[in-house]
């Protein structure tokens, strides 16, 4: 058993913990959180395989900016968990159904023998070559349509998500922020040049010093 | 020398723990070793770093900051000793934990705050092989750290069971998320120029006889202010710091903690701002080359100090702004992020890419930085 065996179980033991801990946790935003421990230590374990970059975009994208946007709906959502929680035994058998069938699935696919994944060697990834730069060199030439296209159709599901739930409700006050900024120091403010100091009309010092002390 | 030890120390855990376990245990020695001579100076660069901002806001502001702490009464070293009272006023601090909070999350927090702020000093190198991983995706490493930073302020902001710092923690969370969109673009059109995700190979790039000509904030130029602005921005600092807003929020996100897991948020947020004045300096400002011509004697050689000073200099760069700046308004902080930063880095990206293409880099200006 070497180092990294080690490693690798260890992370293994986190990451179904975790994703156990996902379906299982009272509560829901205890339940992203261990979704997000889920996808951190699915990262760490592509690192042990030298895919950094598909780990490292893992957790950039999932982790980084997904998972917070659930976090974030999550938490807002004031969620019934009783309510939530009612057809649990109802609906057991047929899940347990479906997840059994999909893991005797997995389990023919993987032993099968068109598979071989018992008997072939690991690549061994060679030390020079980046393999972010290997992942950019084949995404850009040989699958760059495929690439673009679903770069097209990501743009588009954007659109469509902001135009569907974008209207303009009557009641929301707003700033407008166009004219805000076309606004100029001189529509605001009158600069007048007045003198800094004036000279009073010479008045007799003797009439005028206790007129002063009057006033203030 | 160091190489030297590097073969002795290498033997002995050899020897001492066979071959199986030796290597393993002495990589790990050996990256703890490294991980203590990064982090070290760091902290106490955070700690002294607060007196510093202290006194050049004071400075700013026609008063003296802090002078009266010092060591053994010694008058003219006014002030000096305050960051060490501050730090052992937060370690006396009693721990609340308030009632109705999560308590697990409630302290996990802090900690989720600091450890992505300081795992990502693993890949930054001070000078080149001064580092403690110089792995090859090292930008995307820090992205991707910097990335996980959110949720300490959105985990701090929900387990505390407060309404202010459930506020802030959406508004903080919802402009770190826009802010790295931008900051990543501008760091796009930076891995372009520089063709490598590698930051020491970043610096290498822009290496040269011309000295400071050949960096790449002249051709990134608005990346470059883009980068620092979200920079600024995603460290939740002053003007961008609406998630504390103490005027509207009492402290956003870390108005239930006291102590020790405040100061941990303290931390991470100066260790944050230290990591952004040094990836600008390394991927824009040349890292450890000299500003100087090659031909200089002394003064052209490579060096840790140049690499110092440049963080330090983006460093007082967020003071001046802190000291300078009214808060923005929410709305203008997200209109600032999308509309206006995010469309600048993505056209500057394309013009990038025009500067790399092949006549155009090899015509007269262009051929300084993408020539090479």
């Amino acid at each position: 058993m070497t180092f990294q065996s080690i490693i690798f179980y260890i992370f293994a033991a986190v990451l179904v913990i975790s994703a156990l801990r996902v379906i299982s946790a009272q509560n829901p935003v205890h339940a992203v959180l261990f979704l997000v421990l889920a996808f951190f230590t699915a990262a760490a374990l592509w690192l042990l395989l030298y895919a950094e970059f598909l780990a490292l975009t893992l957790i950039l994208v999932y982790v980084g900016a997904v998972m917070v946007l659930f976090l974030f709906v999550v938490m807002m959502l004031d969620i019934n968990f009783e309510k939530l929680r009612e057809g649990f035994w109802k609906y057991l058998p047929v899940a347990a159904t479906i997840a059994t069938l999909m893991v005797v699935e997995m389990v023919l696919l993987i032993t099968s023998k068109g598979f071989h994944l018992a008997d072939q060697a690991l690549p061994v990834a060679p030390v020079a070559v980046s393999n972010t730069k290997e992942l950019g060199r084949i995404l850009y030439t040989d699958y760059l349509l495929p690439f673009e296209l679903s770069a097209v159709i990501l743009v588009v599901a954007i659109v469509a998500a902001i135009a569907l739930t974008l209207r303009p409700r009557k009641e929301a006050r707003s700033q407008n922020v166009g004219d805000q900024v076309r606004v100029k120091a001189s529509d605001r403010l009158k600069i007048i040049k007045m003198d800094a100091e004036k000279e009073l009309p010479s008045v007799p010092m003797s009439t005028a010093a206790p007129a002063e002390s009057k006033q203030s | 020398m160091i190489e030297n030890f590097y073969q002795t120390l290498d033997t002995v855990f050899n020897a001492a723990l066979g071959a199986v376990w030796g290597p393993p245990a002495f990589a790990v020695t050996w990256a703890l070793a490294k991980i203590v001579m990064v982090l070290v100076p760091l902290i106490l660069f955070v700690l002294y770093f607060q007196l510093i901002e202290r006194w050049v806001i004071g400075w700013m502001q026609v008063r003296r900051g802090p002078n009266r702490v010092t060591f053994f009464g010694i008058k003219w070293l006014g002030g000096v000793a305050q960051p060490i009272a501050d730090a052992l006023k937060l370690l006396m601090k009693e721990q609340i934990v308030p009632t109705g909070a999560s308590k697990l999350l409630f302290l996990l927090a802090p900690a989720l705050s600091v450890a992505p702020a300081m795992a990502v000093w693993a890949v930054v190198p001070f000078m080149p092989g001064w580092v403690v991983a110089n792995a090859d995706a090292g930008l995307l490493v820090v992205l991707a750290m910097t990335s996980m930073g959110v949720y300490g302020v959105i985990i701090a902001g929900w387990a505390s069971n407060s309404k202010y710092a459930f506020l802030g923690a959406m508004r903080s969370a919802a402009q770190v998320v826009s802010y790295e969109i931008a900051m990543g673009f501008a760091l796009v059109g930076g891995l372009m120029a520089a063709q490598t995700l590698n930051l020491t190979q970043m610096v290498a790039r822009q290496d040269g006889a011309y000295g400071l000509a050949e960096w790449f904030f002249i051709p990134l130029f608005p990346l470059f202010i883009i980068h620092f602005i979200a920079g600024v921005a995603e460290t939740n600092r002053h003007p961008f710091d609406v998630a504390e807003g103490e005027s509207e929020i009492v402290a956003g996100p870390l108005v239930e903690y006291s102590g020790m897991t405040w100061s941990l948020f303290f931390l991470a947020e100066y260790a944050n701002m230290l990591l952004v004045a040094t990836i600008s300096t390394i991927m824009f400002l040349g890292g450890w080359l000299s500003p100087f011509p090659k031909a200089v004697p002394i003064l052209g050689e490579p060096c840790i100090l140049w690499m110092l000073a440049k963080m330090f200099a983006l460093m007082l760069m967020f003071v001046w702004i802190r000291a300078s700046f009214p808060r923005y308004r929410y709305d203008q902080i997200m209109r600032l992020g999308w509309k206006i930063f995010i469309p600048i880095t993505i056209v500057w990206i394309v013009v990038v890419g025009v500067m790399m293409l092949d006549p155009v880099r090899n015509w007269f200006p262009f051929s300084i930085w993408f020539g090479k």
